[in-house]
This record gives structure tokens, sequence and C-alpha cells, in this order.
């Protein structure tokens, strides 16, 4: 079978692939381009574990294909941090510890910063219901949300 | 609870909430999972699945999956080595190592939907799934067992022809093949005399459904199984060493023949303990020689891995018109799936362990079934038991007029009083958990119609078993701490908070490594609640060993005897008072020119473990039109002996009650008259997700358990005991009625209301 030839935007930097038509962009992620913070918890969009941003839109990669991502801007948790630093989320998530395992969380900071992104000051209700496609079996949700909660306040306070 | 500039009393480290040492790679996405190895040369294993719950296996025709381009080993039963009927020992219980091997590769029958029956390696996935559709499987169909009746009806079809029902000293007296595993009795006193003494006698009958652990990261492993080298293995587990154990009796091979290298895990709650896909990739990476990659689909994680008991629970209470208990007794049924060892066993000691009652009869069955083996679920057995206990207590207040708290505290378990299974309890903090609920501002605030304030306790063992540590200086002074415990949920954080306390250096300056069954000494599982207690107390004692050599050190650079340094907050300190204290880098910076490297180890068999109570409260409001029910308040109190870092001791509180609130609302396998699984994914089997719950309140009870240098007592699996009563208890005084059936899902619920 021929493979798709793919040029896109992961993380700012241009990059191009083959793929198989069927081929999920989760799984272009991690098995051609070796990004493995992206996780795969069920592979039907029930999960959130492989939550990226493509072209600003928050979405599950295994429910997108690996030629769609043609021309788009994809974001993934690899993308987060930068040479300065942990961005506040993933500061927050560590002074509350966050997370236990630690398999949902790339995808729930991925999913928070999208969310921070168009409302810098969610209500704790919000912040719930937009998480609501991003399972954690560990935390029971509490110290997810006060981190994000928490992260807000901080962007608030140096920008106001 | 959630102040993390909160400081300790007495400790410098001990119970701050320190950052965790592997927690950046874990917000980065730089963590490897299972799923996140690979290796050159590598190929994808995949196992083809029993499309029958119950049925022989008749043949199995590979030639044309084999023929396939791109296929480079295809196995089934026949390739794995046929192993005798063996009792081993697995850490906290005992399991029949043909058992594990026939769950992980049926032989010549399938007992659940799922089942393996054989596998491929190929070079590609997609590969992969094509053979299995060439896989020719005829089989024979079975009549199909799946609930607790059929499986012991007078003439129902025996799963296992060979099997007959042992109790904890040989089979029963007239023993005849039957699905019923095991009959354990747990007799105290006489419970006949005990009924004739109450003023009044209550009883009931309780369900729960078959659940699933839920972790969010599937079963994964890649397998390098080497011709005439070690067959390495990386895993997602709960236990390298226990994993080592099982995979080299499924194989018949010795454990010195393989390295288990643990990945990150992605959660486990006792779901890791069980191995599925590792001796499969052995077997599929010996016959191609080269590298095998499996991991799971959330689907086969449903169908073919985990799932925890159904259970029955029959009880019967009775108590004095003042509330003391005088009798109790219950039949308790689990199912254990198509193989023996539900938690039939721990539900039955746990049951009514946290009171003191005179006469006690509580008769325990495992039942198999064909549903997939049962799996450890947190604290096994006991939510289901504690269902049915505190559902009674919580009737008895009703029916006596009393106080439910106070009713808990006039029976409450304390100090030198015997449990129920036998030995007496040391310094325990139930009766402060329960004085906590009582005194919570929650307690007494008015509720509006259609809400509901349940309370129930609940009481979990924990383990110690073995551990080994060891703790390495480095030339600046900072600080390695290897365990072979894998950290499940921010252990490596207690780790470094017990290493910083015993040298005097600040957490951030330790890192803590969880290493491989070949890098580290052994270590039982993360199971059991024992990591910090037991691993903790191995790193306390490495950590020991280790300042011993750094005074050591210093009274040989000062020409002084060993008893006239001492070590305080980091540094050598000179009690003649004529040289200046030696830091520990500076120790170690030199360590060259006093006699070379600085480490410490321990290893040990850690006794004594300090059981744990929590007392949880939850108030709900009920949509009586729907059956809906929502949580509007949730407390969770627990004695954790000594909180080492708070934070993730909340998590583990926290976590536990949301897991619980799942269980008693909303999770449950649903069957299709076959046995088939219809509900094989997270969309329809529906965890709890953020917006389904509030904030859950904690409060920490702190009686240090006395056999721990820091009085740690086991903590995560407590938290999951209590819930499902509690809040059967919430929605029961809302409805009127008692819910005896979990989950109390909208459609069962409305069905109760309009009975």
């Amino acid at each position: 079978m021929a493979r798709n030839h793919v040029t896109t935007t992961v993380n700012g930097e241009q990059v191009e692939y083959l793929c198989d038509t069927t081929q999920s962009l989760l799984s272009v992620l991690r098995d051609e381009l070796g990004l493995t913070g992206t996780k795969e918890g069920c592979a039907t969009g029930d999960c959130g574990a492989c939550s990226v941003v493509a072209d600003g839109r928050l979405v599950c990669a295994c429910l997108m294909l690996g030629v769609e991502a043609e021309g788009q801007q994809i974001e993934t948790i690899e993308g987060v941090a930068s040479s300065a630093g942990l961005h506040p989320l993933q500061q927050k998530f560590l002074e509350h510890a966050a997370l236990q395992c630690g398999i949902c969380t790339p995808g729930i900071i991925v999913a928070a910063k999208a969310l921070l992104e168009k409302n810098p000051d969610p209500t704790e209700e919000e912040v719930r219901y937009w998480l609501a496609g991003n399972l954690c079996r560990c935390t029971g949700y509490d110290k997810i949300i006060r981190a994000v909660l928490d992260t807000a306040k901080q962007i608030q306070g140096v920008s106001s | 609870m959630n102040n993390p500039a909160e400081k300790p009393e007495i400790y410098q480290y001990v119970g701050t909430r320190s950052i965790r040492p592997d927690g950046v790679d874990k917000v980065t996405g730089r963590a490897r999972f299972g799923a996140d190895y690979f290796l050159p040369n590598m190929v994808h294993g995949r196992v083809l699945r029993s499309d029958h719950a119950h049925a022989r296996i008749v043949s199995i025709n590979t030639e044309k999956a084999t023929a396939l381009a791109g296929v480079v080993a295809v196995v089934t039963g026949a390739d794995f080595p046929d192993i005798p009927r063996t009792m081993i020992h697995l850490g906290e219980q005992q399991a029949d190592i043909r058992d594990i091997a026939e769950n992980v590769m049926a032989r010549d029958k399938v007992l659940y939907h799922g089942h393996a029956i054989a596998a491929v390696a190929a070079t590609s996935l997609e590969i992969a799934e094509q053979a299995l559709a060439l896989i020719d499987v005829v089989y024979e169909p079975l009549p199909v067992v799946m609930d607790l009746d059929a499986a012991q009806a007078d003439d129902a079809t025996l799963l296992h022809s060979d099997q007959v029902t042992m109790t904890m000293t040989g089979p029963v007296e007239n023993a005849q093949p039957s699905n019923v595993a095991m009959y354990m009795p747990l007799p105290k006193g006489d419970v006949t005399q005990g009924f004739e003494k109450a003023d009044v006698v209550i009883e009931n009958s309780f369900q729960t459904a078959t659940v699933h652990q839920g972790y969010v990261e599937p079963h994964a492993t890649l397998v390098d199984a080497q011709v005439g080298g070690k067959t390495r293995i990386w895993t997602s587990t709960q236990g390298p060493f226990l994993f080592r154990t099982q995979i080299a009796g499924a194989l018949a091979m010795s454990v010195s023949e393989l390295q288990v290298i643990p990945t990150e895990i992605g959660g486990g709650f006792g779901g890791k303990l069980s191995i599925y896909l590792e001796p499969v990739a052995v077997i599929l990476s010996r016959a191609c020689s080269r590298p095998v990659k499996m991991v799971m689909s959330r689907e086969e994680v449903l169908r073919a891995s985990g799932p925890a008991s159904a259970s029955r629970i029959w009880v019967k209470v009775g108590a004095k018109s003042d509330g003391t208990l005088v009798a109790a007794q219950a039949k308790l049924e689990f199912e254990a799936g198509g193989f023996k060892g539900s938690p039939m066993v721990p539900a039955v000691m746990t049951m009514f362990a946290s009171y003191n009652i005179e006469h006690v009869l509580l008769e325990g069955y495992d039942v198999v079934v064909n549903k997939p083996k049962a799996s450890a679920y947190r604290a096994p057995g006991a939510p289901q038991a504690a269902f049915a206990a505190e559902s009674m207590i919580d009737e008895l207040a009703l029916k006596l007029g009393m106080d439910p708290i106070d009713l808990r505290l006039k029976n409450a378990v304390d100090a030198g009083d015997l449990a129920v299974y036998g030995p007496p309890f040391e310094a325990i903090g139930l009766k402060q958990a329960l004085q906590a609920v009582k005194t919570h501002p929650w307690y007494g605030q008015p509720l509006a119609e259609n809400q509901g304030r349940g309370v129930a306790l609940g009481f979990w063992f924990n383990v110690g078993m073995q551990s080994s540590a060891t703790v390495r200086l480095n030339e600046d002074g900072a600080v390695t701490v290897v365990t072979g415990s894998p950290d499940i949920g921010g252990s490596r954080a207690s780790m470094a908070l017990f290493a910083a306390e015993e040298l005097g250096v600040p957490p951030d300056r330790i890192e803590a490594l969880v290493g491989d069954t070949e890098s580290t000494g052994y270590c039982d599982t993360t199971g059991g609640s024992r990591t910090t207690y037991a691993t903790g107390m191995a790193v306390v004692e490495a950590a020991r060993d280790a300042v011993q050599e750094l005074r050591r050190r210093a009274a040989l650079t000062w020409e002084l005897p060993l008893e006239q340094v001492a070590w305080q907050q980091g540094r050598a300190v000179d009690l003649t008072a004529v040289n200046d204290p030696l830091p520990l880098a500076e120790l170690t910076a030199n360590a060259g020119q006093t006699g070379g490297p600085i480490a410490g180890s321990a290893e040990l068999n850690a006794q004594g473990v300090g059981p744990g109570f929590g007392v949880h409260l939850c108030d709900v409001e009920v949509d009586q039109e729907t059956g809906a029910t929502k949580i509007l308040r949730y407390l969770a109190v627990q004695d954790v002996g000594k909180a080492i870092h708070p934070s993730y001791v909340e998590g583990q509180l926290q976590g536990g009650a949301v897991q619980g609130i799942g269980l008693a609302l909303n999770e449950e396998y649903l069957y299709t008259d076959e046995g088939v699984l219809d509900n094989p994914g997270f969309l329809d089997y529906r965890i709890p997700v953020a917006s389904d719950v509030p904030m859950i309140e904690t409060h920490l009870v702190e009686v240090p358990h006395p056999a721990h240098p820091y009085g740690v007592r086991g903590v995560g699996e407590t938290p999951i005991v209590p819930p499902m009563a509690t809040i059967a208890n919430a929605i029961s005084h809302v409805i009127g009625k008692r819910v005896t059936r979990l989950p109390a899902s909208p459609p069962r619920l409305l069905a109760l209301i309009d009975q």
C-alpha cells in the first residue's frame, strides 16, 4: 500500500512524514515521530490521554488521521515547556501534587492549557466540564482542578 | 488540607510537600510508560481471543496465518510448557501457577469470552491483525455459567472437572467436583446464643457487580528473548520481582534467566499484579528471534484483564437496645471468574473487623464462573463486605434511633481489642476518625428535600513483606536512592523525604529511582499499601547505614573514636568540640581519600504492619424522577499513622473515594446471555469524570504506628472500602428504602423507588 507524504508543523517545527491512509495522528506522533508524550488509553476518543491541539482546536489524536494534519499546526505535550522552563500549568501540577501515576497528565495539561487560552479565568465548574473528556483514575480530580484554578489565578495576577 | 506552605512540627523534611523527584518527567511527557519502549528490529505481537465464553477447543489451524507475508511467528497453547498444578507464593497470597499459565494462553478449553487462544508476531500491527483473522479455530461450545446461582445449581455445568471445594486444611467432606473452589468459615463464640441475647435482629442480602480497576494505561510489554542469553522484559507492572516469579513459573524457567525492567506504570490498583502478555511475548520472541512488543487495546483490557469480583452477601446482625452489637452472621459468595481465587478470604476477614462482637459466624464461598479471572483491586473484597456490613449498621442505627456514628463508636475496636480474625490491635485511630467526622462542620448541616447523608467506615490490614534499598552519595553531596518498588502514586517523593530526613539533605538533592530485577535487591510488589511502609523502612535503614559510614569517615579524618562523632542536620559533629563540623558534601568530595565511595543498603522483611481505618461522610441529592444521584459533598477521614508527604496521602484518600463513587453509582460489567461483555469501552463502562464529582475533603488522623521508625501505616487501599456503603446509606435515607444492590445506576434506582 502506497504511503502518504505529509508536511505539517509540530510544536513550531516543520516536519514531514509518510503514513498509511488509515493511520491515526496518535500513531504518527508516537510511532513515526517518536513523540511518545501523547498517550493511548482507549483509541476511541473516550479517555483524552492523547489530547493535542490541531490548528488551535483541542482534539483526541486517536480520532484524527495522520493525513489530516497536512498544513496544520499541531501542538503536543512536548511543546508545552520551553528552554526557558516549565509552563505555569506544569509547575502548578507539581506543587499541587496533581498527578499520581502520571499517564493522564500530558493530555490533561494540553487540555487545560487550551482552556486557559480560551478562558483565562474559568470557574471550578467550567474547569470540571472542560476536563470531563480527560479520564484520571488516580486522583479523584481534586488536585487537578485546584492546580488549573491556581494557574489561572497566577497568570491573571501576572497580566493585571 | 491543601495549603502547600504547611509546616511540619518535629521533622525537618518529613511531612513537607516537596516536589516529587520524577515530577518534571511526568508533566513534560518524557516519562516512559509501558507502550513507550521500542527496540531495533522489533516486531508486533497480537493475541487471538475466544469468541465463546465456555467451549472446548477442538482444533486450531494456523497454516494460513503463518503463510502471510510479514508474519514471523504464530503460537498456540501447544507451544507453551504443560505446567503441573502447583501452589506458589505470590507475596500477599498463594496462587496456582497452572491456572496463571492457562489464563495467559488457553490449552484445551476457553473459560471466558476473550480468553487468549493463539498469538501472532508480525512486522506491523496491521499484518498481525490480518493474520489473526486467518487462524481457524473449531470450538465445541459448552453451556455458559454466568452467575452464582447457575454455578452452584445441582446440575451446574462444571468449568473444571477436577476441581473440588477446598478449605484452609484440605478438601471438604465427601468432596465432589464443584464450581465452588473454596469454602472458608470464620467462627467466634456461638451466634445462635448471640441472637437470642439480642433485642433487635435484622437481616438482608446485598449484591455488587463485576467491575474493573480502570487504569488508564493498557497492559504493555516489550520482550527480547535471546537464545543463549538473558530474556529481557520491559513491562508495566506493580511488581517486577513478582512478575519474574510468575513468568518463570508459567514458562518452566528459572528466575535468573529473566530480567524484568519495570517501566513507568499508568495505574494498576491491583490489576497489574497479574501477568497476561509477558509469557506470550517471550514465546513469540523465542520463535522469531526478534524483540516482540505487545500492547492491549482498551477492549482487550476490559474483556480479558482485571475484573474485580461480583458478590452476594447475606448478613444478619443482632444488637442490644443500647446499641451493643452481640451477634453477626454472614454468607459471602464471590465470583472468581474462570479460575479460582476471588478475594473472598479478605472479604470474610475484614467484614466485621472494625467492631467488637461476641458471637460471629462468617462463611465465604469462592465460585468460578465464565468471566475473566478476577484480579486484585484495591483492598480486594473489603469494599463489597463493607457495603453489606455498614448498610446493616446504618439500618440498626435507624431501628434503635441512635446516631450512626455513636453506634459505631460504642462498638468500635481500639488498641488491645482482638480482631475478629484473631490477633489484637496495637495503637489504632478508628475512634479518632469517627470523632473527626462527628465534629466536622458538615455533620450537623441541614439537608434539603431529596438530599441525604451517609456515613460508613472501612478497614484494611495493610502488609509489610520484603524490601531492599540502596542509598548512594555522589561526590557533590547529592543522593541517589534505588528501590525495586514501582512508583504508582508518588512513592518516590516519600522515599526522597525519608532519605532527606535521615541524612539532613534537602529533598531536591535526592534522586529516587526504581530499579529492575538485576540492578536492585528483591522487593515485593507495590501492593497491600506496603510501599511507603516497608520499602520506606528499607530506605530509612539504608540511609542510617550511610550515616554510620559518614560518621566513620569523619572519625577517621579527626582521629577520634566513632562515639565522639554525631550526625546532625547533614553534618558530622565533633562531640569533643575541637573540630569544625564536616558537611556531607565535604565528606563525599573527599571519600576517595578516606576509603572510597560512600553508600548504605538495607534488606528487610517488614513485620508488625499498621492496619488502616477510614470513615467517610457523603451528602447526596437524588432526582426521584430520573433515578440520578448527585454527590453534593464528600469527606474522607483516615488514620494514616504519619503522612510522609501529605499531598500524596490526601491524593490516595481522594482517588479512592472517587473510585468508590464510580462503583456505587455507575460502574458495572454488562453481559449478554452468551457471556459476551456488552460494554467493553470507556464510553459505556463509564468511570467518574471531573464533572461528576465535587472536591473531596480530607482529614488525616495521625496515630503513629509503633513498628515503623516514622509511624507510617499503609494508606492506599483503605479509602476505597467505605464509599459504596457511605453512598448507599445516603441514598437509602433519601428514598426511604434500603439500597441493596450496586451500582445504584439511574434505571436500577428508579426501579427501587417505584417498587
